[in-house]
């Protein structure tokens, strides 16, 4: 039986007529960390939400957690946690309130929702409107949302933005390596990110340009992606 | 580590947070109607703190009335006349709830943080249609009273009980209508163009069959009750929409 997270093979992926993904193929084991790299436009938040079951692939075979995507998209939804650029919050309600709808959602039970606020040192601020706090801490909330229902895969773009350094400690043990979880990180940093991958894929125009264990890709490489 | 987030705590140090919070304690299935209340309360919620939809449908609905009040250089209407100004007026009051209904879930990631749960897609039609048939009522409190005051020349008073029922229809289909339409438009660059010529074709059917129904309990002496053919068209016409509506909801939603 097959430990594999997520198998891609020859995934394409177009809007209109530009190609946003073309011929990606990757195979991704439970608690392991791929790390995408690649400059704007590279295709890196298309792959996450087609991973995320949110866009169909055009072309080619998606599997997440043993399900093919889109056929079996049911079976996957609630085991994943997406932290993309938007927060998936609402501006008008509170941080509890925001978590309060997305536990009723999956189905998870209100103390979760303290847990996961102390977590993220949020407690305290927890009954202000979203629109009212910095980005920082909508950012911190985003996090608490989006491992709320304790999910088997964490999908991450660009997690750490908006962060100060203390922030990106506190959120450590929830979307870092530290929570075990099997994590897709979008990332424009090549030092930190190699720091935590297993596996390394850059993405140029779409395509595939590198795909490789991390202890054999250096900056210097991943820094290639980028000229 | 020195750093610290305005207004919150004091972070702890790496070693108090090194292990995540235990595991989500969850229920075994989350049941539709749950979902559906806690869309609507959210729906709701985000209304109340914006009054972005019912205060603009109203002010709309009861400005129509003060002109026509000039316009017709009438003191008062009745029967067809004022069954047509209700229901057409109550139409276009309703298009601007209609084309805010997802605004904030289009806007604010809410479809995606929708389309992550393991819940029933038409969770979400539910939650909308009664959403938009709450500010439907709220719109009626406040416009069927003005239209009393401002235009009606027979006393509303005795209309009222009979014409409650054909609001009621009135307003389920314009609720499964507008939500349908809505889902679609949002989508779109032009939505606040799209919604309206979508919506207005498939709704003037039912201003047609309410303002029929409506106009012998809006005429002079009460003339009678509401013909039966045009309630059954209008039930008959918010079940269909019903039913398509519940049909395409979850491809709407789908990339």
């Amino acid at each position: 039986m097959s430990t594999a997270a997520i198998e891609v093979d020859g995934l394409a992926r177009h809007y209109g007529e530009r190609e946003a993904l073309s011929g990606v193929s990757l195979a991704l084991e439970q608690g392991q960390t791929l790390v995408v790299f690649g400059p704007n436009g590279a295709g890196k938040t298309t792959l996450l939400r087609v991973l995320a079951t949110l866009l169909r692939p055009h072309e080619g075979e998606v599997r997440v957690l043993g399900s093919r995507v889109p056929e079996e998209s049911w079976a996957v939804r609630g085991r994943i946690g997406l932290l993309g650029h938007e927060p998936l919050l609402y501006r008008e309600l509170t941080a509890r309130e925001n978590l309060s709808f997305h536990a009723r959602l999956h189905g998870v039970m209100p103390e979760r929702i303290e847990q996961v606020l102390t977590a993220v040192r949020m407690g305290d601020r927890a009954e202000e409107p979203l629109r009212t706090l910095s980005r920082g801490m909508v950012q911190r909330v985003a996090v608490a949302r989006a491992v709320l229902h304790d999910p088997e895969l964490l999908l991450l773009d660009e997690p750490r933005s908006n962060l100060d350094p203390a922030a990106v400690e506190l959120v450590e043990p929830l979307i870092g390596a530290a929570s075990g979880r099997t994590r897709v990180i979008c990332s424009h940093d090549p030092g930190g990110g190699l720091a935590e991958a297993d596996l390394v894929l850059g993405l140029r125009e779409g395509q595939a340009a590198m795909l490789a264990p991390a202890a054999a890709v250096d900056a210097e490489a991943v820094a290639e992606l980028y000229r | 580590m020195s750093a610290t987030i305005p207004g919150a705590q004091p972070i702890a140090s790496p070693e108090r947070t090194a292990e995540a919070p235990p595991a989500a304690p969850r229920r075994r299935t989350t049941p539709t109607w749950s979902v559906v209340r806690a869309l609507l309360r959210k729906e709701l919620l985000v209304e109340l703190r914006t009054l972005e939809s019912v205060p603009g449908m109203a002010l709309f609905a009861v400005t129509t009335f003060v002109v026509f009040h000039f316009a017709l250089q009438r003191n008062s209407i009745d029967g067809d006349e004022a069954a047509g100004i209700l229901w057409v007026t109550l139409l276009f009051a309703a298009i601007l709830g209609i084309n805010r209904l997802f605004v904030a879930d289009a806007d604010q990631g809410g479809f995606d943080g929708f389309a992550l749960a393991p819940v029933d897609r038409s969770a979400m039609l539910f939650a909308k249609v009664l959403a938009l048939l709450a500010y439907l009522i709220v719109l009626e409190l406040i416009a069927v009273p003005a239209f009393g005051l401002l235009l009606l020349g027979p006393p509303l008073g005795h209309a009222l009980p009979d014409l409650l029922g054909v609001l009621a229809l009135g307003d389920l289909g314009i609720a499964a209508i507008g939500t349908l339409i809505a889902a679609i438009a949002v989508r779109t660059r032009a939505r606040d163009l799209l919604g309206p010529l979508l919506a207005l074709p498939l709704l003037v059917p039912i201003a047609i069959g309410a303002a029929r129904a409506s106009s012998p309990l809006l005429a002079l002496g009460h003339a009678g009750s509401p013909a039966a053919r045009w309630l059954l068209m209008l039930g008959l016409y918010d079940l269909v929409f019903g039913l398509i509506a519940y049909a395409l909801f979850d491809f709407l939603l789908e990339d």
